[in-house]
């Protein structure tokens, strides 16, 4: 498998999205966001954490309109796998790649802390070595986590089984209890919780790693 | 050639969407005695300086930068003013 991971200024997870995929068997290249092409032969482009752009106008923003935003459009057109992980989720929602919206903590204050997540579906790339209702333990460090769906979306994201996580109990407000979900081809991701910060056991856990080898078990032949 | 035209924007959360950051500034002005305030939405101003003459044609261009970049139209609304010559 080889993966791309993008840094935008303000990025601050980027370097451990890429040592998560390396410990999963990855070839992982470093893209900047200036950068208008993705590199040649990269089965997943991954958008990390942290702030970009300092979250200025709306978190992601900035981002989505860089140019390389534009290739991960493309790219996820042509089919390839994105993976948005905090900020990457709001960058995907900005750019129209996820439908709904990550808004302000309905608590209004930062949270930052170890949660349980269930696992929605197995049916995907990103979460096939789970199985459904799966109890996974994940941080979470944001201020702008509160996913907003309207009903008509969250019944096309629960008709498609396109919800891949949710809170065991909702730290954000997000709309039913969501933490992650997938695009229409299930070859999107965007997710709040951070499953790059649980992959080793001095991280505390390793649930997270089971994602990247999720992908690996999806991708690596692909 | 120097900006001729200002444009201010106005985002707002579109009614119905649940404004956090507004429920908290009602619930402190009531806690400072400010009885009656029965709702609080909060938003943001935006100002452009546009090197523009023809206000029509401005007011379309800052039209096109809301709906690309300045406002989420999922949960945002947006208005435009073109507020007229620079002093």
């Amino acid at each position: 498998m080889k993966a791309a991971v993008i840094t935008f200024p303000g990025s601050n997870c980027d370097r451990d999205l890429a040592v998560a995929f390396e410990a999963a068997g990855a070839a992982v290249t470093r893209v900047w966001h200036k950068d208008a092409d993705l590199p040649k032969g990269i089965d997943i482009v991954a958008i990390p954490g942290g702030f970009s752009f300092g979250d200025y106008l709306r978190c992601g923003a900035i981002a989505a309109q860089s140019p390389v935003a534009t290739a991960v459009k493309g790219f996820a057109a042509r089919g390839g796998h994105v993976l948005g992980i905090c900020n990457g989720f709001q960058v995907l929602t900005e750019t129209g790649l996820l439908p709904g919206v990550l808004m302000r903590n309905a608590g209004l204050k930062f949270v930052c802390k170890t949660v349980d997540l269930k696992v929605g579906t197995a049916d995907s790339p990103f979460t096939n070595l789970w199985t459904k209702g799966d109890i996974a333990r994940m941080p979470i460090a944001h201020h702008d986590g509160n996913y907003s769906i309207d009903a008509e979306g969250l019944k096309r994201l629960r008709d498609a089984d396109r919800i891949a996580f949710t809170y065991a109990e909702n730290p954000n407000g997000s709309t039913a209890d969501i933490a992650g979900v997938l695009s229409e081809n299930r070859r999107v991701l965007g997710m709040m919780p951070h499953p790059e910060r649980m992959t080793e056991a001095v991280h505390g856990g390793t649930d997270g790693s089971v994602l990247f080898r999720s992908l690996m078990a999806a991708l690596a032949l692909a | 050639m120097p900006a001729t035209l200002k444009a201010r924007v106005h985002v707002m959360l579109k009614d119905g969407v649940l404004d956090p950051q507004g429920e908290a500034v009602k619930h402190a002005l009531g806690t400072l005695g400010f009885s009656g305030v029965e709702g609080v939405r909060q938003g943001k101003v935006i100002e452009l300086d546009l090197a523009a003459t023809d206000r029509a044609a401005a007011e379309a261009e800052v039209k096109a930068m809301c709906e690309k970049l300045l406002a989420n139209t999922v949960i945002e609304k947006y208005t435009i003013e073109v507020t007229g010559e620079i002093a």
